[in-house]
């Protein structure tokens, strides 16, 4: 399948300016991109998955200059902050700040022209361009991005918020974030990372490559909340040495179609990786949600709790890929997927898959697929409660699983009253209906 | 204030109540004892609103009111409290949310103000001292994790912070160790009042020394098949309830 929009847009990035590295990397970006093509759901992967809208929409490439809206709403005010729009770096809203020595948060350009070190050595180095068509469409569009780099041993106690603003202008673009993270050993860091657009249509993939050193801790927050006509397709790959910890909640409310490919490596002994997701989806929306947790050393533990609220008639897709491999003894690893419901005519389709090949390990998993607990809403009920208001009670609180593991509170606070009122607002269709 | 008359219930076409006949007055406290499967579960949950029975002849006035045309948020917002013989589990909804959302519903109802979440929190750490109910238990999610006699508990303290006029209770004594009864018991009576009134649904009339009620219904496959006072469960506890079975009820009763 192909778009002939895209082979504009690749055609436009190949020759834009950039340093070697980067030119480099889009060269066989393109490569691998044009030789994939498009998915189609005649592939296992993307059997389930709405990929008409992709095949169809005229893209652009991004205009040069990033287009100026007000990213004021969604700026968190105590963090070291770095805005893209449309995929480009936006010095004037950007603020930094102060920063432990030796750590860097830049924008991609910016690191790979003063010829860092650690853009270098991972960039490019993580993600597997050979089965993923967009991340391959990514690195052959590369413009920029963000870089974190936290040296061994330091803790940056403030979040970093990285704000990627999709589909401002008036033509559908293409936004291509590329984000990389190194978590040197025993450091630890928080990043929150937005992807917001209220108007326009984008074709978001932005690709995340993490490294996480011995006994470092990254806690990830990723919060999706796109325009109802974007297309975001994302994929993270996460390496993590010895001892360290990842932690991830990703929330995804925005967006026509959103696919998250997470891959995670846990290579060292006695890491730690926990993996939490909330989607909640109305009208004709789809999230999807693959993950493959890779256990390759010993004594490992790994936890995924995704959970689902779908409405109208959405759809979503959990495929969580658990492998341990030969040598990753001790394994400890537990999956949930658990979806509610709200309508006849949404549907999560659910797919764990564990292959396990080493002989001394835990793993469990367990999938549901459900509509609300009516003894639930009949005991609230009676104690005066109203029906409508029971619901969306329980139905919050389903959501709240997820969303009290978030470590920030601001963020927390905020996302629940974002759940909170897009029921409302599902609840105010389904009435109108 | 609350009156059955000639009640029929049935689910999924088989008849559970064939014609109960009832009035319970402001201030008094009725028991209504039974054998497993006589019914005594239905009555409590036709009585707060679960939509599954079918209501097949009969009628019930609560308060000049046809109760069953009221929803359940509207029994509760009118004053009608059932404690749950089995009170659900709801994980990520804590309790002081949820009965503050409860009590603030009932207010309006009333046309009073709605309670502040400061002037509230006063209000329930009176009533969980009354029935010595762990404080933290009230931030924790509604009967997620409680034992059975917190979630026991957790019911009649519901109950004390909103202050329904007819209060309905399944079995709440069962699942209770002596030293729990006693705690419910004593919260059940300090809410006791002359405009207040209680209907006790119980296996064993071991609660009943401690609630001391008005009336005792026996009811049998069914149907009320004797009332009488206090003695009347006494008497059931020394010979059990298969002599009401082949007894013909006296005159007048």
């Amino acid at each position: 399948m192909t778009n002939a929009s895209l082979s504009k847009v690749l055609e436009t990035a190949a020759t834009a300016p950039a340093p070697v590295l980067l030119r480099n990397l889009r060269g066989q970006g393109r490569t691998r991109f044009e030789a994939l093509g498009l998915p189609n759901r005649r592939q296992e992967d993307w059997r389930f998955t709405r990929l008409k809208a992709i095949e169809e929409t005229e893209f652009s490439s991004p205009p040069l200059v990033p287009s100026r809206i007000d990213v004021t709403p969604w700026r968190r005010p105590d963090a070291h902050t770095l805005v893209f729009i449309d995929g480009l770096f936006s010095p004037d809203f950007s603020e930094v700040g102060d920063l432990p020595d030796g750590a860097v948060v830049s924008n991609l350009m910016l690191a790979s022209a003063s010829n860092s070190e650690v853009v270098k050595r991972h960039l490019g180095s993580l993600t597997s361009l050979e089965d993923q068509p967009f991340a391959a469409l990514n690195t052959a569009v590369l413009a920029d991005g963000a870089v974190i780099h936290v040296p061994a041993g330091v803790h940056i106690v403030r979040p970093i918020q990285l704000l990627f603003v999709a589909g401002p202008s008036n033509r559908p673009t293409v936004c291509a974030p590329r984000i990389l993270i190194v978590a040197g050993e025993e450091s630890s860091v928080t990043i929150e990372e937005h992807h917001v657009g209220t108007k326009g249509t984008a074709l978001s993939c932005p690709v995340s490559e993490i490294v996480v050193e011995a006994r470092a801790a990254v806690r990830h927050v990723i919060v999706q909340d796109e325009s109802p006509t974007t297309q975001h397709l994302a994929s993270r790959h996460v390496v993590m040495g010895r001892g360290s910890r990842y932690a991830s909640q990703s929330v995804s409310l925005g967006g026509a179609l959103v696919r998250n490919e997470i891959r995670v490596d846990l290579v060292g002994e006695d890491a730690e990786a926990s993996l939490d997701g909330l989607y909640l989806t109305d009208g004709n929306q789809q999230a999807d949600s693959h993950l493959t947790l890779r256990h390759e050393a010993p004594h490992c533990r790994s936890h995924q709790l995704y959970k689902g609220i779908l409405a109208g008639s959405s759809r979503a897709v959990f495929t969580g890929r658990i492998v341990v491999e030969q040598d990753a003894q001790k394994t400890d690893s537990t999956q949930s997927n658990r979806n509610l419901i709200l309508s006849d005519d949404a549907v999560a389709n659910s797919n764990p898959q564990l292959e396990i090949f080493a002989d001394d390990v835990r793993c469990t998993h367990g999938s549901t697929v459900g509509r609300l607990d009516e003894d639930a809403v009949f005991y609230l009920r009676s104690r005066g409660i109203g029906r409508d208001e029971a619901r969306r009670m329980l139905t919050q609180a389903f959501a709240g699983e997820v969303l009290d593991r978030i470590p920030l509170e601001d963020l927390r606070d905020d996302l629940s009253r974002r759940v909170s009122e897009k029921l409302a607002l599902i609840e105010r269709s389904k009435d109108e209906a | 204030m609350l009156q059955l008359k000639d009640l029929h219930v049935a689910i999924n076409g088989k008849e559970i109540l064939k014609g109960i006949d009832l009035t319970v007055n402001p201030g008094e406290v009725h028991a209504i004892m039974g054998p497993n499967g006589s019914g005594k579960s239905t009555l409590a949950s036709v009585l707060a609103g679960r939509d599954e029975y079918e209501i097949t002849a009969g009628e019930i006035i609560y308060s000049g009111q046809d109760l069953l045309e009221l929803g359940p948020e509207e029994r509760a917002r009118e004053g009608v409290f059932l404690a749950f013989q089995y009170p659900v589990e709801i994980p990520g909804v804590s309790n002081t949310y949820f009965l503050r959302t409860a009590l603030n519903a009932i207010r309006s109802h009333r046309g009073e103000d709605t309670i502040d979440a400061m002037d509230f929190l006063t209000l329930v750490r009176d009533k969980a001292k009354l029935l010595k109910l762990d404080e933290a238990l009230l931030k924790r999610p509604v009967n997620h994790g409680f034992s059975g006699g917190e979630k026991k508990r957790n019911e009649i303290f519901q109950m004390a912070v909103l202050e329904p006029r007819l209060a309905i209770l399944d079995e709440t004594d069962s699942g209770l160790d002596i030293d729990a009864l006693k705690i419910v018991a004593d919260g059940v009576n300090s809410l006791r009042n002359n405009e207040r009134a209680f209907v006790v649904i119980t296996h064993y009339q071991r609660l009943l020394n401690y609630i001391k009620p008005d009336f005792v219904h026996v009811l049998m496959d069914g149907k009320i098949v004797r009332s009488g006072g206090r003695e009347l469960a006494l008497q059931l506890e020394d010979q059990g309830y298969e002599w009401l079975e082949t007894a013909p009820a006296p005159v007048g009763a």
